[in-house]
């Protein structure tokens, strides 16, 4: 049976590690190809690194980065963020990179996604939704949370989907750094209405909310990041409670 | 040991060689048919469009190549797929080492199939010191059905190949070289063999 995904992210700038409390007040938690490694042999299913770099140098360093965790890494990874192009996508899978998550990018020019399915294969194409709660009403939104859209949660992951993405990444901001529980209702409607993978993101302060999410959410993979850098659950802990909770996890 | 990684394109190269360079490997990427015939492990591996693949084989002369290779050849994701007879992803016509077809998910599983799944009845020396049930990472939307050739099955809505043999040949739909540790010694099999 295919298994639930525990997944560690990495938020990096300027090729070092850090985590945005709702997105502000960055903490530096490591170096990224260090925890990388740690994360594979802890037991971590998959990784994602989301480079907040904001310059061109900050990026370039990112690509050296991701070379060197292709080299020493042997589970799957995704990198994110600021990724606008097919070029630039080329050289992220070229440097060993396994899917590539987009975003804003995305919103601006939706035909990005058919182009990178076409020319990469829908596989590696993630599209990463960040969205929040308006008048009861789920608004995806730009640039790292803090522009609200039009677009309806719903509606724009249908139009993922049908554009070709192989995976949607999630992240609720009523959510993201409340350690309160993951937007499983959302999830749940997300999972049940469409037809490719659902990566639960913001809001993991708990095992049991990794529980929650797999149950009540429908969840395909969980990705957090501060339980995990700041050692608050062990993935071997939250791995081996799923399993007595009867869900299909890699031990 | 002289091992080749074919480059032709369509592959997840890089990964597939720092994957054999961690067991302590050196293979050399290329698209030279020369230097593929000479070589004493072929490595053929593949993501992305069935069709696109199969057209830039064709350009390079390796569709005619590759099937008439003597020495141990690995298949990875798509190119396990293109060994087969064919593929429902672009009606792609195959090269026929595998006598099996290449067919989608239904859409009552999720498409593509995405993550760590189990393979088992395990045969051949391919899966040396591996246990029953071994999670493998796979990414794919299309799949080889059992078949005699069928050396590791996987089930995901429905039972299909995970891993074919045939004479000198190999494929696996998983990734060995994402796959952790087990995934490491299928490729340090391979390489033994």
């Amino acid at each position: 049976m295919l298994a639930k995904r525990i997944i560690p992210c990495l938020d990096i700038k300027n090729g070092r590690t850090v985590k945005g409390v709702n997105f502000i007040n960055l903490i530096d938690a490591g170096d990224p190809v260090v925890l990388a490694k740690q994360y594979a042999e802890k037991g971590a299913d998959e990784l994602v690194f989301l480079d907040i770099s904001a310059t061109l140098e900050g990026r370039k360093t990112t690509l050296e980065m991701v070379l060197k965790v292709a080299e020493q890494v042997n589970i799957p990874f995704t990198v994110g963020g600021g990724i606008s192009s097919v070029e630039d996508v080329d050289l992220l899978l070229k440097s060993g990179a396994d899917k590539v998550s987009i975003n804003s990018s995305a919103i601006k020019r939706p035909e990005l996604i058919n182009e990178l399915s076409d020319k990469f294969g829908s596989q590696c194409v993630v599209v990463a939704i960040d969205a929040k709660q308006i008048d009861g009403q789920w608004k995806v939104h730009l640039a790292g949370g803090s522009i609200p859209t039009e677009l309806d949660l719903f509606e724009w992951a249908k139009e993922v989907e049908t554009r070709g993405a192989g995976e949607i990444l999630f992240t609720s901001m009523d959510h993201d750094g409340t350690k309160d529980g993951f937007a499983n209702e959302a999830l749940l409607q997300l999972s049940t209405t469409l037809n490719i993978p659902i990566i639960a993101s913001g809001g993991a302060g708990t095992i049991q909310h990794f529980v929650d999410t797999f149950q009540k959410g429908k969840s395909d993979a969980a990705l957090a990041a501060s339980v995990f850098h700041f050692g608050k659950i062990e993935i071997k802990d939250l791995k081996e409670a799923l399993k007595k909770n009867n869900i299909e996890v890699r031990i | 040991m002289n091992i080749v990684i074919i480059d032709y394109g369509a592959g997840n190269t890089k990964s597939v060689q720092f994957a054999c360079n961690r067991l302590g490997y050196d293979p050399i990427l290329t698209n030279s048919s020369e230097l593929i015939k000479a070589a004493d492990k072929v490595i053929f591996p593949g993501v992305g469009h069935a069709s696109n693949a199969m057209k830039m084989l064709q350009e390079s002369g390796l569709d005619v190549l590759i099937p008439t290779l003597k020495q141990p050849v690995l298949g990875i994701c798509l190119g396990m797929q293109l060994l087969c007879n064919a593929t429902e992803e672009g009606a792609t016509k195959g090269l026929g080492v595998f006598d099996v077809q290449v067919i989608r998910f239904s859409d009552k599983v999720k498409v593509p199939q995405m993550g760590w799944n189990t393979i088992s009845n395990l045969k051949t020396n391919l899966f040396m010191g591996l246990k029953n049930n071994a999670y493998m990472y796979l990414v794919h939307s299309y799949y080889a059905e059992l078949c005699d050739n069928t050396i590791a099955q996987t089930n995901y809505g429905v039972t299909y190949s995970s891993a074919l043999k045939k004479n000198n040949f190999y494929g696996v739909q998983f990734h060995p070289e994402k796959s952790s540790l087990e995934g490491e010694d299928v490729l340090r099999n391979f390489l033994n063999l």
